[in-house]
């Protein structure tokens, strides 16, 4: 049953401060959209609780990607496509370009954006894992203040995060110049275009003297959240990566993550799958410097 | 439940080239706003959750599900729909491709599939197969089974084609 627009109010205050006046001076009341490719979905199915709405489009602030000597920087405003196009993400940040080519179709990649992926919390999202093994950053900013943080403490829970009623996401920084050699990412879904993901997995990592020297992976739908598998990294640091080091590492996984069964996969196959995934990143490190 | 009626906001674009306005609510959605206040029935709905393409315009040149932009959104912006893609009784080469090659059949999907491909073609001229795929991958169609379709664009990519120059069987609509 579709909802009925005229029980909503929308404003769009246009600029960035008269945003976070807005959000500052009634807390909790008015809920930020940018390109409406959640919301408006749940408008259109007649879910959309939230009656007051400002926003977010078209506000410049929000949306740029800028390079400084050390932070890539994206404006939370920022398109997938936005991502796609951009030189400095293709060449530093590929996995990042590469999510954003697979997260729904052109149309959608057009108005859906970094920050609405990354607020919508949505476990099986397709951005957070690959932040998550860039070691991003994240900025939130409100009338009060900036602050910065981690983007691994981002989330708290399922659909919870640390973010203030009074706050939006303002930019995600990458960290430029650490790239890793190798670099995985995978998304299972019922198909290649549109599909929300059964199970992701990304990895980034180096291999020294035969040995793994540094690995980082992030899964999405394996948690409540997007998740670091650290657990599944501890067991690697330092080994090679014969059968039976792969073996720890596929146990380990299926020890840390808690799949759930839902209407696009079940908890068997989501951990079968990770785990199957965690192989193909493990072989691709291993033949990384053969 | 009754809520309070919200105020309407006045938004006032530019459809199809033509200066146009609507008085409505502000989280009205485009694809409504254009059949129900502007009788531009072209735009189709199918699932209206941005999955299934039928319903895309461009949005300031930007090809957008219209089922889910707020009208507030599109204020001030240019929005061209499948309506606008003929000049003066002409149509658009790619609507004739698409008649030629039997790349329409029902009609639901067409309007969506046109203005994803004139958005594909406006920002690569010559896209290959794969491009072509991804360009109308989110455009959702249950009669032709896709393959007329992406001849259409690719026929639409060469030079303006004669119905004549096509081989017999791909001649379906004439």
């Amino acid at each position: 049953m579709r909802s009925n627009v005229s029980e909503y109010e929308f404003i769009a205050p246009g600029s960035l401060d008269a945003v976070l006046a807005l959000l500052s001076a009634e807390p909790g009341a008015w809920t930020p959209m940018a390109g409406g490719t959640e919301l408006m979905v749940a408008l259109g199915a007649g879910r959309l609780e939230q009656r007051k709405l400002v926003s977010l489009w078209g506000i410049g602030e929000l949306r740029g990607i800028t390079a400084s000597a050390d932070w890539l920087t994206i404006g939370a405003g920022a398109t997938y496509t936005d991502i796609r196009e951009n030189a400095a993400i293709a060449k530093e940040f590929p996995l990042l370009a590469r999510s954003a080519s697979w997260t729904g179709a052109i149309a959608n990649q057009n108005r859906g954006t970094l920050g609405g992926n990354i607020v919508n919390a949505s476990p099986a999202a397709d951005s957070p894992p690959v932040l998550l093994v860039y070691e991003a950053e994240i900025e939130l900013v409100s009338a009060q203040g900036a602050r910065r943080m981690n983007y691994s403490e981002f989330h708290l829970g399922y659909k919870r995060t640390v973010l203030r009623p009074q706050e939006l996401v303002m930019a995600v920084h990458l960290p430029r110049g650490h790239r890793l050699p190798v670099e995985y990412l995978r998304k299972v879904g019922t198909r290649n275009a549109m599909a929300i993901s059964k199970v992701a997995l990304a990895g980034v990592g180096a291999m020294q003297s035969g040995k793994v020297q540094t690995v980082r992976i992030a899964a999405a739908s394996l948690r409540e959240t997007p998740a670091r598998l650290s657990m599944t990294e501890a067991v690697l640091v330092g080994h090679a990566l014969t059968s039976d080091r792969i073996q720890a590492a596929r146990k380990a996984l299926l020890q840390e993550v808690k799949p759930i069964d839902d209407v696009r996969s079940t908890a068997k196959y989501r951990a079968h799958v990770a785990a199957n995934l965690l192989e193909e990143f493990l072989n691709q490190m291993a033949a990384s410097e053969s | 439940m009754s809520a309070a009626k919200i105020q309407l906001s006045e938004i006032r674009f530019k459809v199809n080239g033509v200066e146009r306005s609507a008085t409505v609510p502000p989280m009205k959605r485009l694809l409504d706003v254009l059949r129900e206040d502007l009788a531009l029935t072209g735009v189709k709905e199918g699932c209206g959750e941005g999955e299934c393409g039928s319903c895309s315009v461009l949005l300031d040149g930007v090809l957008v599900n219209s089922c889910l932009v707020p009208a507030l959104q599109a204020s001030g912006c240019e929005v061209l729909t499948v309506e606008g893609l003929a000049t003066n009784g002409a149509l658009a080469h790619i609507q004739r491709t698409f008649l030629e090659l039997g790349g329409t059949q029902c009609g639901i999907c067409t309007p969506g599939m046109m203005l994803a491909a004139e958005s594909l073609l406006r920002k690569n001229p010559h896209p290959d197969l794969d491009a072509i795929r991804e360009g109308l991958a989110g455009n959702l169609c249950r009669c032709t089974g896709y393959m007329r379709i992406i001849d259409a664009v690719k026929h639409a990519i060469e030079e303006p084609i004669l119905t004549a120059d096509l081989a017999p069987e791909e001649t379906v609509h004439k």
